[in-house]
């Protein structure tokens, strides 16, 4: 049986939804969180790769690539407000974060 | 069945349950590891696919960077992961609910998905055949999309300062050398001459 972009596509949703399903069962750690949301951005780059491939086009490489900068941008914003968090608070529980008004 | 389609499934079945694993670990370094792990096999779904300079970008940046930086922060905060899951069992029926659509629309979109015939005609890049992955897609990037390369270099730059500037503190208590204030420090500042007088001391 052929391999076709019909199979990519379905790992790449099973990806995603593993992401979302993750972001819902893990509401107190942030840290998984923000691993959760990398794996939803991989998921995003095995489409943009696959349709890619499949149509002939390097544009989706591209927009992967640029996905992937984005990913590391926020991964490292991301865990620097974590610190910064960790060092006011002393926790990462996600459910106190609405206090850090003003 | 073909080699490809026996790496595509073994790649992939890994990929998806390293995945599961990263939600589902009690331990974060666990996840972090398991991260890696998927990392990994989509990166070997990417060379199946043919991109060749995405799957070494990937196992650089993600598993090189990314991930290292995870380990850290992980590693580096000192918190009672017990107490962090307590809510998992609390909210898996409504996570699961959610999931469960999402993965039905997906399935959806892609049962009554066909590709339109002007589609593979209209192709804005198509790889050049006597080059090599990296060169092509470096022929694209530098002309057609120079600016939303140079456009990704500021996100990294602001990336960058952003998180020096929140993660950078001053404390007092520190002792550091300050270069100004030796330079500038004279003779007549740290010498003092005392006049004393015999036989009587200071």
């Amino acid at each position: 049986m052929e391999i076709g972009l019909g199979h990519y596509l379905i790992v790449a949703a099973m990806l995603f939804t593993t992401g979302i399903f993750g972001i819902f069962i893990n509401r107190k750690n942030v840290i998984i969180i923000l691993m959760s949301i990398e794996l939803m951005l991989l998921a995003v780059n095995i489409n943009l790769v696959a349709f890619s491939s499949f149509l002939n086009d390097l544009t989706g490489q591209v927009f992967a690539m640029f996905v992937l900068t984005v990913a590391a941008a926020e991964a490292a914003v991301g865990l620097a407000i974590l610190v910064v968090y960790f060092r006011n608070r002393g926790s990462i529980g996600v459910e106190q974060i609405n206090q850090m008004r003003g | 069945m073909s080699w490809t389609a026996l790496a595509f499934y073994m790649f992939s079945s890994i990929a998806v349950l390293s995945a599961f694993m990263v939600i589902a670990a009690r331990n974060p370094v666990h996840s972090v590891l398991y991260l890696i792990l998927t990392f990994f096999n989509a990166a070997a779904l990417f060379l199946l696919l043919g991109a060749e300079f995405l799957a070494m970008i990937l196992v650089i940046v993600y598993v090189g960077a990314v991930a290292v930086l995870f380990l850290f922060v992980v590693m580096m905060l000192n918190i009672n992961y017990v107490e962090m899951r307590e809510g998992f069992l609390h909210y898996l029926p409504i996570g699961a609910l959610i999931a469960l659509i999402v993965l039905v629309e997906l399935v959806f979109v892609l049962g009554a998905w066909t590709l339109a015939p002007e589609v593979v005609v209209a192709s804005a890049a198509p790889p050049v055949t006597e080059m090599s992955n990296i060169a092509a897609l470096g022929s694209v990037i530098f002309t057609q999309y120079v600016y939303a390369f140079q456009a990704s270099g500021m996100i990294l730059l602001v990336a960058m300062v952003g998180s020096i500037v929140l993660t950078l503190r001053q404390r007092d208590g520190v002792k550091k050398q300050n270069i100004a204030d030796q330079v500038r420090r004279r003779a007549k500042d740290a010498i003092e001459i005392k006049k004393v007088n015999v036989g009587e001391g200071i």
